[in-house]
């Protein structure tokens, strides 16, 4: 051993010191390796049960799927054996399941009985006009209603704060369809004095031409499905929002920030949101993953070309591997964006980061 | 000796707000005059809604008083966001409960620089930046070395360091006056020790004044060096702290003192502990006369007729104490007679287990 020095050690200087003002909300340390294995892993199960579940839920639904395909042509009962085989459907379930299984984990959904092409496909052409609308109306709900939210709460008992979630709550208990039939009847086609605004339904005027035409003739047709959903799903963050913030109201932590000078504005920004705003992001982030699933009612009503309605046309044929493969498609999203909301959690919460 | 300006007093000073149940109105402070001069600890003593917590939020600027003033080095405090503002840098506030005084997302470096940023860089005196100004209230916190706290959030903390952490963020602004509200309630009894001698060492070395409020008679004891009781809004006895504690005079202050073990009281009276009855005080329905006479052993017993002083304890009122060193008490048995040898024992200082921390004083 070397005498090099007999000082102390010195004192471990902070890695990053906070800067002076804004950018220090977020310090993402790396998150601890167990808690991301079990978030990962029952995310993994979840999953698994998914597929279980749609398995053997299209398992037991009366109608045989070769009889289905061959529905209309004369087929001897040879002919029909010679395709259970080839479908698999003579091996034991495990099998069937493990095939299925396999099959899925390719991206393989099935072939459509009603489009006659496959699931994946499918689903792929209809999941940007989803996304385009419910994402949307999404991201406008969440930002309303956390602003109504925090307002109401900020000024609880107070007029606009009643006012507020009378609105939101009322909006939130009429039915979808109802809702989008009145604004149809109104800014569509038209009542009294108020002139058709906007088109009744689809996503697009086909023979628009021109970038800008183009734009302002799909955010036309945007207006109206995107109102009827925004009106419907915001009262969910303001209540959400309203709820958790007035839990952080009465700590003691406003009290100190308001003793040492800050005023009630920043109070409200700087300390209370940011700690009432983790119930709101679980909320949000199942909204996120049912973003995908869209809003059958929504797009069946206003003829939009999404998931939403594919589901619906699929459930009249019925369109079995249809039916399954948006099944395990919606499904896997929501399973998806929990797994993120719980990876998120330790990044907004240092207290779940031990 | 030249006459002493409190860094913060209370004249006259009334709160009230609307009854939560039905009509009428809650004096939760109801005439309070009260000084704390520079480099003084005043404990104010009394049981639960007798108005303490209100007192001292008022006297934060956290409630606007509805009658009387507030002064600060002798000037009324201006309830404008830039008077307030002013006010509160040099008054200062430690609550009970330290996991809840601190934004559980804050680091302990953003938690004691918050006061820096929003009083801007005036606030930093002496100091080159932020960080090094941070470190020394850690440091003079007891929080050594500083630096290695920094990052630290509260959870990762003890009870005792997170009350460090909430004392350094009021003491990096070089207040004059720490407002404490029940500061080592929620603490261990070996970390409440601690509290109590960083709190007397920042008075001996800095000067620092307190306004301790508590529920703790052995508490205002270790610290304090004038105690005021409180009871139903109004301050019923102050005096410095071994005249209150060895003998207090209010049959209320009496009562507080006589369920200590060590008080000595029990014994000497004979009696035993002096518990009171009657129902708890309401602020919205303040009794008559002397506010304390529902529940006053010496009315209950009947010496106060004995004494034929009881029409004056239920119907005349008594003088508002004004805030200031010499020990005063506000009851009628007290005031009016000279001979009432049962309201005083003999005082047997006996300073109790927990005295420790003050004898230590240097």
């Amino acid at each position: 051993m070397t005498t090099t020095s007999t000082d102390r050690p010195p004192v471990p200087r902070p890695a990053r010191l906070p800067s002076r003002g804004g950018g220090r909300r977020l310090r993402l340390g790396p998150l601890p390796l167990r808690y991301v294995a079990a978030k990962v892993g029952g995310a993994a199960v979840s999953l698994i049960a998914v597929m279980l579940t749609a398995f053997f839920l299209f398992k037991i639904l009366p109608g045989d799927p070769v009889r289905a395909i061959t529905h209309g042509i004369p087929t001897s009962p040879e002919q029909l054996a010679h395709l259970r085989h080839q479908f698999g459907l003579d091996k034991p379930l495990a099998a069937q399941f493990g095939d299925y299984a396999v099959r899925i984990l390719h991206g393989d959904l099935g072939i459509s009985y009603q489009y006659k092409t496959s699931v994946a496909g499918l689903i792929g052409e209809h999941l940007w006009p989803t996304i385009y609308l419910v994402g949307t109306a999404t991201v406008l709900s969440a930002a309303l209603g956390l602003r109504v939210g925090i307002r109401s709460a900020w000024r609880h008992g107070s007029t606009g704060d009643r006012v507020n979630t009378g609105v939101a709550l009322a909006l939130w208990s009429v039915p979808t369809f109802w809702l989008g039939l009145l604004f149809i009847i109104v800014f569509a086609t038209g009542i009294g004095p108020i002139p058709g605004l906007f088109p009744t339904g689809g996503m697009s005027t086909p023979g628009t031409e021109g970038f800008v035409a183009v734009l302002v003739d799909h955010l036309r047709h945007l207006v109206l499905p995107c109102l009827t959903l925004v009106a419907v799903i915001y009262a969910q963050y303001v209540l959400t929002m309203r709820a958790s913030l007035l839990d952080e109201m009465g700590s003691d932590y406003l009290t100190t920030a308001r003793a040492k000078g800050l005023r009630d504005d920043d109070v409200r920004r700087r300390h209370a949101v940011p700690n009432a705003l983790l119930p709101t992001v679980t909320v949000l982030f199942i909204n996120i993953g049912r973003v995908v699933s869209g809003s059958i009612l929504v797009e069946t009503i206003f003829s939009w070309p999404g998931l939403g309605s594919l589901f619906y046309e699929a459930l009249t044929v019925p369109d079995l591997p249809l039916l399954e493969g948006l099944f395990i498609v919606f499904s896997g999203a929501v399973i998806l964006m929990n797994l993120l909301a719980d990876l998120l959690y330790p990044v907004l919460d240092p207290r779940v980061r031990t | 000796m030249t006459e002493r300006v409190p860094v913060l007093s209370a004249h006259d000073l009334r709160v009230s707000f609307p009854a939560r149940h039905g009509h009428g109105v809650a004096h939760a402070v109801d005439r309070v005059n009260l000084d704390v001069y520079p480099g003084e600890i005043v404990a104010l003593v009394g049981e639960s809604g007798c108005g303490k917590t209100t007192l001292a939020r008022t006297l934060l600027g956290l409630e606007k008083p509805g009658g009387g003033q507030v002064l600060h080095h002798g000037q009324p405090v201006r309830y404008t966001s830039r008077g307030l503002k002013a006010y509160r840098r040099d008054v200062q506030l430690v609550l009970q409960d330290p996991s809840g005084s601190l934004n559980p997302r804050h680091t302990v470096y953003e938690a004691v620089a918050e006061g820096l940023r929003i009083h801007g860089h005036t606030a930093l005196g002496d100091f080159p930046d932020e960080q090094a100004k941070v470190a020394d209230a850690l440091a003079r916190a007891g929080l050594r070395p500083a630096e290695r706290f920094f990052l630290r959030y509260p959870h990762e903390l003890s009870g005792g360091q997170r009350q460090r952490v909430v004392i350094a963020g009021a003491l990096v602004l070089d207040p004059a006056i720490l407002v404490a509200d029940e500061p080592v309630a929620s603490l261990d009894a070996s970390v409440r020790g601690e509290i109590l001698k960083l709190l007397l060492g920042l008075r001996d070395e800095r000067g620092l004044s307190a306004l301790v409020v508590t529920h703790d008679l052995g508490l205002a004891w270790n610290i304090a060096d004038r105690v005021a009781v409180m009871y139903l809004g109004r301050i019923v006895e102050t005096g410095p702290v071994e005249k209150i504690l060895t003998a207090p005079e209010h049959p209320y202050t009496r009562a507080l003192l006589s369920v200590l073990p060590e008080s000595g009281l029990s014994e000497a009276g004979g009696a035993g502990p002096t518990i009171l009855t009657g129902e708890a005080p309401d602020p919205t329905r303040i009794p008559t006369g002397c506010r304390f006479h529902p529940r006053c052993p010496v009315v209950a017993s009947g010496r106060a007729a004995a004494l034929d002083i009881e029409a004056a304890c239920r119907g005349r009122d008594l003088p508002v104490l004004d805030g200031g060193g010499e020990a005063q008490v506000a009851c009628h048995a007290v005031g009016s007679d000279a001979g009432a040898p049962d309201l005083r024992t003999t005082p047997t200082p006996r300073p109790g287990a927990g005295a420790a921390p003050r004898r230590r004083r240097r």
